[in-house]
């Protein structure tokens, strides 16, 4: 098919079974500021298949919102830019469209929700209005048409009296209503892809966990495949199938998720993980695990060591770890991880 | 709201009723003696103190007030020292131009301003918003007399588009309504359109680092949409607030926009009165400011339930 052909507006291709429906491939987000070039996002590559959930985790600073944000091509440029790379959905590289050809795919093939639905709502709009606004653009909606899709992906969130919440605004609901709201304006043009930034870290507990259930009630309804970004590693463990570990803008391992908390080969990912204290599921709803305090800082990503960038915190580091960053490997069948010494890292005791 | 607006207007009792005083006591105050003034030059004594006891110059200041209040709630502002006329009916006949100027000046000046403002926070550190905040400078510091002379300079003198001064009522002819007012609208509209701009373009900058600004743009949404929908009704109290309270700066500048153009309104009806010590026109036209002032703020409160669900009065 001719590139002209791709972009015209027939619905989206079908993704073939087994195939992904979006791959990012070496990714460079690059901040050029007055202290020199952030390197947000430096070589990052991932897949991820329709109906999906992947789980990506990292502590803060570490380049997932910027790689969430570079997707959808919302990171402003300047001062960023793309260095190299390619995300590639459903066969088309978004770095490489228009302006109005991305306009088309956000919001609409791919969407995206924030980690603070207090302060991502309009205000002064309704909700309704904020409801109806994208697929009114993007499937040329009527008014009433939309306001009853509208009424739908309420229900579909578990908002009671849909009816009356379209004419309510943003500050008359609490905070896990508006996280619903914002699942239910995502999934309006039924994406195939929906990206969730740290989608409950500013919820209360009880809360997380219902607006997680929902999203997992979503994926298995929709089949969206679903790239959920959190600094919690409980939030993973209990969502996701798949899960990439960041690090000062790298991915340092992936696997899925049972192989992952079974024999983690990263010490970044063994430390992450023996923060997360041992809970009952029922505790785990009223105290979920976060993040370790792993010892020292994530190290500045515009001076980042010519080594292994985790080296400095490392308990098992060596010598050469400050050499050479180590190259991403297959450790394990269809586990990478990026450390020189992981085969002599001792046994993983859960 | 209905409860709201009764308890602002009951609020602004105290403040009229300082206004009335104070505009009360100007004439006792001012040097000067209004029966003096007008018997004129040649009046004997006698005559003079008819006049005072006409106008009840004698009465202690308690009765005088307690009787001018009064006049007052009746609509009567007294009378014209100079033409003998009820300042009333001085007031309503100066109304419509003075109305009109400054209706036209905030129209002209908010859509002019609005968008620039925005462009330039849209295309913020570009050409574009540099010349929309030099312009934006150039406004606040260019004294309204001078601009006024230059544009009946360029306006109507070279280019002859514009007649050059005066005023037609927009009930008498529509077309010739809107060649007088143009000019004396822009001259007087600059400094607010500044005003309104500036403001516009750092309210927008603020929201536009908003988190739903970027939830507007993950939906799609095309910058436009973004800006105007998302962006621009955020940002529309604290314009509001800076349009009226701008239109404080507008009374001082009708005055002397008038007297450029001769139009004969409120601000010139001020000035000859002024020129000619006519206290009791000084004092209804003071009056009627106040009042006018007291209720657009009052107005511009209430206009923000427009911008913002979450004010409720
Ligand atoms: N506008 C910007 N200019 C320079 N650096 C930025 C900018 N935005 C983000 N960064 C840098 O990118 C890195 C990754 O940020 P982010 O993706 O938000 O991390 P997180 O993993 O917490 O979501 C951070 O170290 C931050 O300093
Ligand atoms: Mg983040």
């Amino acid at each position: 098919m001719t590139e002209a052909m791709t972009l015209s507006a027939a619905p989206p291709r079908p993704v073939p079974a087994g195939e992904p429906v979006l791959e990012v491939e070496d990714l460079r987000t690059y901040f050029d500021t007055r202290d020199g070039v952030v390197k947000a996002v430096d070589g990052l590559s991932f897949s991820l298949k329709p109906g999906e959930i992947l789980g990506v985790v990292g502590e803060s600073g570490c380049g997932k919102s910027i790689t969430s944000l570079s997707i959808m091509q919302l990171v402003p440029r300047p001062p960023a830019r793309f260095a190299s790379g390619a995300i590639r959905f459903r066969g088309r590289d978004l770095l490489k469209l228009g302006h109005e050809e991305m306009r088309r795919i956000r919001g609409n093939e791919i969407s995206m929700i924030f980690q603070d639905p207090m302060s991502s709502l309009n205000p002064v709009l309704t909700v309704g209005d904020q409801l109806t606004e994208a697929v009114i653009l993007h499937q040329k909606l009527g008014k009433r048409a939309a306001r009853d899709r509208a009424r739908e992906m309420l229900d579909l969130v578990h908002i009671p009296e849909p009816e009356r919440r379209l004419e309510e605004y943003p500050h008359q609901l609490s905070g896990g209503m508006r996280q619903r709201v914002m699942i239910a304006m995502a999934l309006g043009c039924d994406p195939s892809v929906l990206i969730a930034d740290e989608p409950t870290t500013a919820l209360d507990v009880t809360i997380q966990a219902q607006i997680l259930a929902l999203m997992e009630e979503i994926r298995d309804k929709l089949k969206t495949a679903i790239i959920l970004i959190t600094h919690d590693l409980g939030v993973v463990a209990e969502m996701a199938d798949r899960v990439l570990v960041m690090y000062a803008g790298r991915k340092v391992e992936e696997a899925d998720v049972v192989e992952l908390f079974e024999r983690p080969q990263h010490p970044y990912t063994r430390g992450l993980m023996a923060s997360i204290p041992r809970l009952t599921a029922a505790e785990m709803e009223t105290a979920p695990p976060r993040l370790s305090e792993i010892p020292g800082i994530v190290p500045s990503l515009n001076a980042l060591p010519p080594g292994c960038t985790f080296a400095d915190r490392c308990p098992h580091v060596q010598d050469h770890c400050r050499r050479g960053y180590p190259p991403l490997e297959p450790k394990r069948p269809g586990h990478v991880a990026a450390c020189w010494e992981s085969h002599r890292l001792p046994e993983w005791q859960p | 709201m209905l409860a709201y607006v009764i308890r602002r207007l009951i609020a602004t009792i105290p403040i009229m009723a300082l206004v009335a005083i104070f505009v009360f006591l100007l004439l006792h105050l001012s040097p000067g003696d209004p029966a003096v003034i007008i018997a004129g030059d040649f009046a004997t004594e006698a005559q003079i103190q008819e006049i005072r006891q006409q106008l009840g110059l004698n009465d202690p200041l308690h009765v005088q007030f307690w009787n001018w209040l009064m006049n007052l709630f009746r609509g009567d502002l007294g009378t014209s020292i100079y033409s003998g006329l009820p300042v009333s009916r001085l007031i309503l006949q100066r109304v419509e131009p003075t109305l009109m100027l400054t209706l036209c000046t905030m129209v002209i000046a908010v859509t002019i301003a609005i968008p620039l403002g925005v462009v330039a926070a849209w295309k913020v550190g570009t050409w574009v918003d540099r010349v929309v905040m030099t312009v934006a400078v150039l406004g606040f510091s260019l004294p309204v007399f001078v601009l006024g002379y230059a544009l009946i300079l360029g306006g109507s003198v070279w280019l002859g588009w514009f007649p050059v001064q005066g005023y037609t009522s927009i009930f008498t002819s529509f077309t010739g309504f809107l060649a007088h007012i143009t000019l004396p609208a822009l001259t007087l509209g600059l400094v607010y359109m500044a005003l309104i701009a500036r403001m516009t373009r750092a309210t927008m900058l603020e929201v536009m680092n908003e988190d739903y600004v970027r939830t507007a743009y993950a939906k799609g949404l095309s910058t436009r949409t973004v800006l105007v929908k998302h962006a621009l009704k955020n940002a529309m109290v604290p314009i509001s607030t800076t349009i009226g309270l701008g239109l404080a700066l507008l009374i001082g500048g009708v005055v002397v926009t008038e007297s450029v153009f001769a139009i004969p309104g409120l601000g010139r009806l001020t000035v000859d009165a002024v020129l000619r010590t006519d206290y009791p026109v000084i004092q209804g036209v003071i009056l009627v400011f106040s009042l006018t002032y007291v209720m657009l703020n009052l107005l511009i409160d209430l206009s923000y339930v427009l911008f913002d669900p979450r004010i409720r009065y």
